[in-house]
């Protein structure tokens, strides 16, 4: 227990002093899960509702695999992603290997079906309620999928903030892919795993703080942002 | 939509490749790096050579994978039997001992096991074998780890026929020490990691000093024959500066606790 | 592009699902001019039959013959479900959606939706969602969704089923007012007053058959059949 508020101690002492690798690593924390973020919604968000919406032989097929991934252990995908950018793997000529690059991509593999699936999930109920109606209206698949995503914007925020989730507190992949190199690839998970290693439990618990924190103020931030509660409605 | 997403691709490729002071990438063991040695060392290295080098901290193992992949551009590592086959099998340019500390036994600070009052390593692990306390080995065949089943075959001890008492844990140093600590159990550790290990508990250290321990850090530069890219000028600077005077001092001048880690024994006419 | 898509006939047409006859065979044509009721007791096959007729239930065998092409077809019908279907977003938006899948763009389109708007009482809550609208206002929404189209046909599906007399009678005279424009109205109800007030002629659906197809003041007055006779008496007939 008085570990725990060591840890809260060691949060706050770090934050008041803005303590400059806090900060770095801190900023290339959201760097990089942002980016994979991004990446991952762009990709994920128009599948989920394409595999809403379109039917064909070996959908439940597609369903449950695009699901089974988001079961992917994210070291094992660190691993692959390792091998593929290896000098001695097929994309070694890039040189991504042991840069935020290489994270990105990690991430974006691990967090894409978990955003496809949830999108999926509420657009479907989505197109159940407007099925007959955007068919009367002989709308075309990509007015479809317009319409779906527009109106039902906010699931997508949801989906896209679950995998935004995953990606900030992922340790696995990207210790094997980024390497943990300071300055260049720590981030705050690699980090707390790197103190915990070194047994200074305090300040892995603080940065641990200082990254729910931070997972907290860029969820509020982006439900402000996009004013999400209105007249009480979700 | 598209325009967010290729802008945040490029950014993230620029940002990777961006021109900076030389760096070379250096595979070391988690052993070598809890010691803290790394945060006297690198700064000076970036003084004097001009090399900013990147650590990648990692297993024994991982790091001679890296080595022999091209990964990295040289590794540091103590395991002689694995650095020297990795150099006979060509790919690494040649073995550079650098420095040395030794292994330690650590333990419950009450010593139920004896192994405080033992004479020799031989003794340490006949009464660890005896007791049957909670033993926390490395299990990752690093050099830690290679180095403790050595010394269990130098006993006569067979580890793989020891009951639920003996814990392989398949982590790095400062993880087994952890593990170790919560169960109050022996390990081995070397002495650096141990020394600087924020996380004690109950362990205390309680053999050490038998010549068998000797822990031998060696500096290998990747062969540049097999992977062109490899920054063989960068790996041959540092050579040089591990070498060196400015190292022997700042090595030998390392203490945790008032007391010197390591120390310097590479011979300066490489 | 023709005139007009009507007459439309249906020729043994049948629906199944999954083997199991919903509706048919069905004779039957829709002329040009008209307001047709569809009647029948519950489970009689009206909502699968308009459904049919629009495209929104698969055709298994027969024909569903329209006039004019493909794509003439598809964007001159408009259809009013049950339950009003309403998309998320502000009444406006609603109202401009058809408008905005044909390419009109939002300012040109801002007249005729203010226009609608105003002739369904509901110039006041342009901006408000429309989930949040009574359910007299949805189907009044629902209609004038429909009919910003300007369909040549329209179907409905028992529109008034749930709403109260004001809504109702509300949506039965836009209903009467876009009859006497010209658009042809095909429309379900259980209503028999309804029908009586709107009918031009009735489609008399049983067990999944088209019992009887008549003009409205001869099968009020003196239906056919015995079941028809019955379904107006009021009598439960299966």
């Amino acid at each position: 227990m008085s570990d725990i508020f060591e840890g809260l101690k060691a949060a706050f002492w770090l934050l008041v002093a803005l303590d400059r690798d806090l900060v770095e690593i801190t900023l290339r924390s959201l760097q990089v899960s942002f980016s994979a973020l991004v990446i991952a919604s762009a990709i994920g968000l128009p599948f989920g509702t394409w595999l809403a919406i379109r039917r064909f032989r070996h959908r439940r097929t597609a369903i449950a695999v695009v699901n089974a991934l988001m079961g992917l252990p994210p070291v094992v995908v660190g691993l692959v992603v390792y091998m593929l950018f290896s000098r001695t793997g097929p994309f070694g000529v890039f040189g991504l290997l042991f840069t935020p690059a290489a994270m990105i991509i990690a991430q974006v593999i691990i967090i894409t079906p978990l955003i496809a699936s949830i999108a999926h999930q509420s657009m479907r109920e989505l197109w159940a309620d407007y099925h007959d109606l955007l068919i009367s209206l002989n709308t075309g698949p990509w007015q479809r999928i317009r319409t779906l995503m527009w109106d039902g914007r906010r699931a997508l925020l949801t989906a896209s903030l679950a995998g935004f989730g995953r990606a900030i507190g992922e340790v696995g992949a990207i210790m094997i892919v980024g390497g943990n190199i300071d300055h260049a690839t720590r981030v705050l998970t690699t980090a707390i795993a790197l103190e915990t290693g070194k047994g200074d439990f305090a300040l892995a618990l603080g940065l641990g703080f200082v990254l729910i924190g931070l997972a907290i103020v860029v969820n509020l931030a982006i439900h402000r942002l996009s004013r999400t509660e209105r007249d009480g409605r979700w | 939509m598209m325009r967010i997403v290729l802008s945040a691709i490029l950014l993230v490729f620029a940002w990777g490749a961006a021109a900076r002071a030389e760096q070379m990438k250096l595979a070391v063991t988690t052993s070598f790096h809890n010691s803290g040695l790394a945060d006297i060392l690198l700064p000076a290295i970036l003084r004097d050579t001009g090399l900013d080098v990147q650590l990648l901290v990692v297993g024994t193992g991982q790091a001679l994978r890296l080595g022999r992949a091209g990964d990295v551009d040289a590794i540091l590592v103590h395991s002689r039997a694995d650095e020297v086959e990795f150099v006979a099998r060509s790919y690494g340019t040649r073995r550079i001992e650098i420095m040395h500390n030794d292994f330690v036994f650590v333990g419950p600070s009450s010593d139920p096991a004896g192994i405080g009052a033992a004479k020799n390593v031989t003794q340490v692990m006949h009464a660890l074998a005896l007791a049957k306390l909670p033993f926390v080995s490395r299990g990752d065949s690093s050099g830690t780890h290679k180095k403790e089943l050595s010394l269990w075959r130098a006993a006569g001890l067979d580890q793989t026929e020891f009951g639920g008492w003996y814990r392989a844990v398949g982590a790095g140093m400062g993880a087994a020490l952890n593990t170790g600590s919560a169960m109050n159990a022996y390990l081995l550790s070397d002495r650096a990691s141990w020394q600087n290990f924020r996380n004690k508990g109950d362990l205390a250290l309680l053999f050490a000093g038998d010549l068998a321990l000797l822990n031998q850090y060696a500096y290998i530069p990747v062969n540049p024959d097999l992977h062109r890219h490899i920054k063989a000028d960068a790996a041959e600077r540092l050579a040089n500066w591990l070498t060196s005077d400015s190292a022997k001092t700042l090595i030998n001048g390392y203490k945790i606790g008032g007391m010197p880690m390591f120390t310097f024994n590479a011979r300066t006419a490489d | 592009m023709v005139d007009t898509i009507l007459p439309l006939v249906l020729t043994g047409a049948v629906a199944k699902r999954r083997g199991k006859r919903l509706i048919g065979p069905i004779d039957a044509e829709i002329g040009p001019l008209g307001f047709t009721i569809v009647m029948g007791p519950n489970g009689s096959g009206k909502t699968t039959l308009l459904r049919l007729m629009h495209g929104l239930q698969r055709l298994t065998e027969g024909t569903v013959d329209w006039q004019g092409t493909q794509i003439d077809v598809q964007k001159r019908q408009a259809y009013v479900f049950q339950n009003p279907i309403m998309l998320r977003r502000s009444v406006k938006e609603n109202l401009s959606y058809p408008l905005s899948l044909r390419g009109v763009s939002k300012s040109s389109a801002t007249k005729t939706v203010n226009d609608w708007a105003a002739r369904i009482h509901l110039d006041r809550a342009l901006e408000q969602d429309a989930m949040m609208l009574s359910g007299g206002e949805k189907q009044k929404l629902a209609l004038a969704r429909a009919l910003i189209q300007k369909p040549d046909v329209l179907f409905l599906d028992e529109p008034c089923a749930n709403l109260d007399g004001r809504a109702t009678r509300e949506i039965e005279e836009l209903l009467l007012e876009t009859s006497r424009a010209g658009t042809r109205i095909v429309m379900a109800t259980h209503d028999m007053g309804q029908a009586r007030r709107l009918a031009t002629d009735v489609m008399f659906m049983l067990q999944g058959n088209l019992h009887e197809f008549g003009a409205a003041k001869q099968f009020f007055a003196q239906p056919e059949t015995p079941q028809a006779q019955a379904f107006l008496n009021g009598d439960i007939i299966e």
